[in-house]
């Protein structure tokens, strides 16, 4: 370990000129891309506290009713992808399995910049995030879902980041623990933000054990076409040659990613019909939303279409070896689950609670769409992923894995 | 097999001599299977007979809190005259677009005689708050002595996630406190400075809301509760909340 230490320390100097050199020797599109992604940042940035200052409720379009919108279902598309590269990734270098080695570092990087990602969303989100801060800590309750998955994610970022350091030194033990105890904090902290929607009661389109379930497997869904996009994405831009490591991989990857989308889409399936038979009040109306109400374009373009069956087919068709038709599938896949993951989140809300008692006001499904700030503060979530992961491919030289 | 009886010559015994807990379980079978319209939801008299104490033997031999606060709406009596709006808007200082307490309407077009009903809705106290239980940080809770669910605002983070949680829609963002806000039965407005009643209840001209101690016998709210002449309801019992506010027409 001393050893390790003094190595370190000595080629920290080397590493600077080397990060310095190779920012240097990036080209102008790249800086080009890394200021709009910034830009895209720092207005989401000055919106959200535009926003906190000015009163939430002028900018943003969520209601008494619709408390939880676009950035809601922003943050959990993040934390899902985050939870997602880690498992995914945690095959190869926590559970051994070969094939997974190479696309480690650059998993676990996107999974600490997703989160930043989920965090930075949701603290624009969160009315008074400050007293977050100081209440989650001395005012703890332990009965709720919200406490447990923040304290969870608390813990799982910290694993992840440690893991990322020791990837990085070549420090293999450690990195295995932290891997499987960020693991472990992941799939806790995931699950519980499933509780979040699933322990509500009387919110019939949420409750039941299926959320907590279904997203820990929607995560490695996800995470198998974020490992795709950025890692073919990554090999484009530093304009390298994959290895056959690394190809492999990425096949192996695509296979799990079409048995996932397998699984996803007869969890989904399931669960269109569950709402179905015999018209459970409060769940039936929200179903036909999404079969043929004002929520169907969103269900069947892009959450069966765009998410899941083109990049099933494409998968297949690539054989998981045509890195450009892969790649087109990941996009797919990936726009389709933002929309899976809207759909999830606002959905739930339309049926009014006072839905069944047949009032006037509350005849009719509930409405909204995201305000501009909403859109901006959610794209800046995105500028920042694709800020962090477009740095890290400089910073860490392509997450070039090295042979143990 | 069996020995035929000869209705006809049997002698009248006189309902004088029914033991009286054979009365009770004929009438509780006969209100069980004939069922009755409350509300919006078909449930037969001799449920929401037990949902008034709270479904537990614990609950039916002992209420939890003393004073237990409770609150009754006389449906049919409601005319939307919305005194109870503005009264509990001004004594609680709720901004305008935010409510405590709100009344519903409901137009039967094809209903015999009157259709439309008016019904007030507030926050239930309830004995097993979901909101309670989701908040974070503790910034809601349930008052220990008297059952009804506060508010620490300085503990409110903001999420919604006890908006969300609510099946009665009681909880709204107060952008002037920062920080989610509801109806508390007027405690800090009203009940701690020795008034007996909610504002929304002393405003009320048709004798519709009316607020007592469901642990009193004295107490109005006791009467009309502990009574299976009347059906008496709660609003979406399948949440499981265990309300406090209860419904009943007369």
């Amino acid at each position: 370990m001393s050893n390790g230490t003094s190595t370190s320390s000595i080629s920290l100097n080397a590493i600077e000129s080397a990060i310095v050199g190779r920012l240097k020797a990036a080209g102008i599109g790249f800086y080009a891309l890394l200021a709009i992604f910034g830009l895209l940042a720092v207005l989401a940035t000055a919106a959200g506290i535009h926003a906190m200052i000015a009163g939430h409720e002028h900018y943003y379009n969520v209601t008494r009713e619709i408390s939880w919108g676009v950035l809601i279902s922003t943050y959990v598309f993040f934390v899902v992808t985050s939870t997602g590269l880690c498992l995914v990734s945690s095959i190869g270098h926590v559970f051994g399995v070969q094939d997974f080695m190479p696309i480690a570092k650059r998993s676990v990087f996107l999974s600490i910049a997703t989160i930043l990602s989920g965090f930075f969303v949701i603290a624009f989100e969160i009315k008074i995030p400050w007293r977050m801060a100081i209440y989650n800590v001395i005012s703890p309750n332990l009965t709720s879902n919200i406490w447990w998955m923040g304290t969870l994610y608390g813990i799982y970022l910290a694993f992840m980041f440690a893991e990322f350091v020791f990837l990085n030194l070549n420090w293999h033990k450690p990195a295995v623990a932290c891997g499987f105890s960020g693991s472990v904090a992941g799939i806790a902290a995931h699950s519980n933000l499933g509780a979040v929607f699933g322990l509500l009661m009387g919110r019939e389109f949420w409750h039941g054990p299926y959320m907590p379930i279904y997203f820990i497997a929607s995560a490695m869904m996800t995470g198998c076409s974020v490992i795709l996009l950025f890692h073919i994405i990554g090999y484009k831009i530093n304009g390298e040659k994959m290895s056959a490591g690394m190809q492999r991989a990425l096949e192996v990857t695509s296979k799990i990613g079409i048995l996932l989308i397998c699984v996803i889409l007869f969890f989904t399936t399931w669960k269109m019909i569950s709402g179905l038979a015999g018209h459970p009040a409060g769940k039936y109306e929200a179903v036909m939303a999404l079969i043929k109400g004002e929520y169907a374009l969103n269900f069947w373009l892009f959450e069966i279409g765009m998410g899941m069956v083109f990049p099933l087919i494409l998968f297949y068709l690539s054989k998981g070896r045509n890195l450009n038709m892969m790649l087109i599938g990941a996009v797919s896949m990936i726009i389709g689950i933002f929309v899976m993951r809207y759909d999830l989140v606002i959905v739930g809300q339309i049926v009014p609670v006072f839905h069944e008692l047949g009032v006037n006001e509350y005849k009719h499904n509930l409405s909204y769409f995201p305000s501009l700030y909403e859109w901006v503060i959610t794209l800046g979530g995105f500028g920042l992923t694709a800020f962090l992961f477009l740095l890290g491919e400089k910073l860490f030289d392509g997450h070039k894995v090295e042979e143990h | 097999m069996f020995k035929k009886i000869d209705f006809d010559k049997l002698k009248n015994e006189g309902l004088e001599n029914v033991p009286m807990q054979e009365r009770r379980n004929f009438l509780k079978m006969g209100l069980a299977l004939t069922g009755i319209f409350a509300g919006g939801t078909i449930f037969s008299a001799v449920s929401s007979f037990d949902r008034v104490f709270a479904s537990t033997e614990e609950f039916k031999e002992k209420y939890p809190y003393k004073p237990h606060y409770a609150y009754v709406i006389y449906q049919n009596r409601c005319i939307d005259c919305e005194r109870c709006i503005e009264a509990c808007a001004e004594t609680n200082k709720v901004p305008e677009g935010g409510y405590r307490t709100r009344i519903l309407e409901r137009d039967v077009p094809d209903a015999i005689g009157q259709q439309r009903e008016f019904i007030p809705v507030l926050c239930n106290q309830c004995n097993i708050p979901q909101c309670t239980r989701v908040c974070p940080t503790k910034a809601t809770y349930k008052n220990q002595t008297n059952g009804i669910v506060m508010m620490d605002i300085t503990k409110c983070i903001g999420c919604l996630t006890c908006q969300l949680s609510c099946p009665y829609n009681a909880r709204y963002f107060n952008e002037e406190k920062k920080a989610v806000d509801k109806c508390n039965f007027c405690f800090d407005t009203r009940l701690s400075k020795g008034e007996s009643l909610t504002a929304c209840a002393a405003a009320c001209p048709a004798g519709c809301r009316n607020f007592g101690d469901l642990s009193d016998p004295s107490s109005m709210v006791y009467r009309t509760v502990h009574q299976i002449e009347k059906t008496v309801w709660v609003m979406r019992p399948e949440a499981g909340t265990k309300p406090n506010v209860f419904y009943t027409r007369g």
